[in-house]
């Protein structure tokens, strides 16, 4: 099963490992991206997110379907919350299940990472002072 | 042919807009307008890096644009 979904409403955890539950899968591994209260010392008031949606789906399904074939999983939800956030809420989900750990484990720190690398969403942290787009400038 | 542009981010910071409109001669690639943006717009030079999607895929250089493609400039990527 791949479940994926932008949303702007606040992710809700719990439902997202409920909807990645099965009885044939020995474990599940969960990522939670949230909202850090400072970068490089300086205090974040919020971020701001935003998406390029129809690309935005499309590569996380990509993502989804290279970790189902490259891995033993069962089961992969990638969720991702979009507009403004505050200090510790949650940015992403990502749950996987597989019969065994090591498949969950692998594929999640996949789906996280690759995310970061080619999903179009961004971020753009506001400081007290000011604010920035994530990666924007080297 | 005239190409819609999308911005999002920073893109759409310096566009000052979520879209711009280009006029490019027929048979033009990602290339070419890479070079057109970058000429109107100086600052896309200075980000760490860029991208062109047609369609809702990462464009090489290479790709030949159609007036009817759905085209975006993407800046560094920065979810999670």
């Amino acid at each position: 099963m791949v479940d994926i979904k932008i949303e702007s409403e606040p992710l809700d955890v719990t439902g997202c490992t409920g909807k990645v539950e099965d009885v044939t899968c020995g474990g599940m591994s969960i990522f939670i991206g949230t909202v850090r209260n400072a970068t490089n010392g300086k205090k974040v008031v919020r971020l701001d997110y935003e998406c390029y949606q129809s690309m935005a789906l499309k590569e996380m399904r990509k993502i989804a379907a290279d970790a189902m074939q490259r891995w033993d999983i069962q089961n992969i939800l990638i969720h991702h919350r979009v507009g403004t956030l505050h200090i510790g809420d949650v940015a992403v989900v990502i749950a996987v299940n597989a019969p065994h750990r090591d498949a969950a484990f692998d594929a999640c720190r996949y789906a996280i990472d690759t995310l970061k690398k080619t999903v179009p969403i961004w971020k753009k942290e506001v400081f007290e002072d000011g604010e920035e787009w994530v990666s924007a400038h080297a | 042919m005239k190409i819609t542009i999308l911005a999002f981010g920073i893109a759409k910071e310096i566009f000052n807009s979520s879209s711009v409109e280009l006029h490019v001669e027929e048979g033009s690639t990602v290339a070419i307008l890479k070079n057109e943006l970058e000429t109107i717009y100086p600052q896309i030079k200075k980000l760490s890096s860029y991208l062109i999607a047609v369609n809702n895929e990462y464009a090489e250089d290479d790709i030949v644009l159609r007036s009817t493609d759905e085209t975006a400039i993407i800046p560094p990527v920065s979810g999670g």
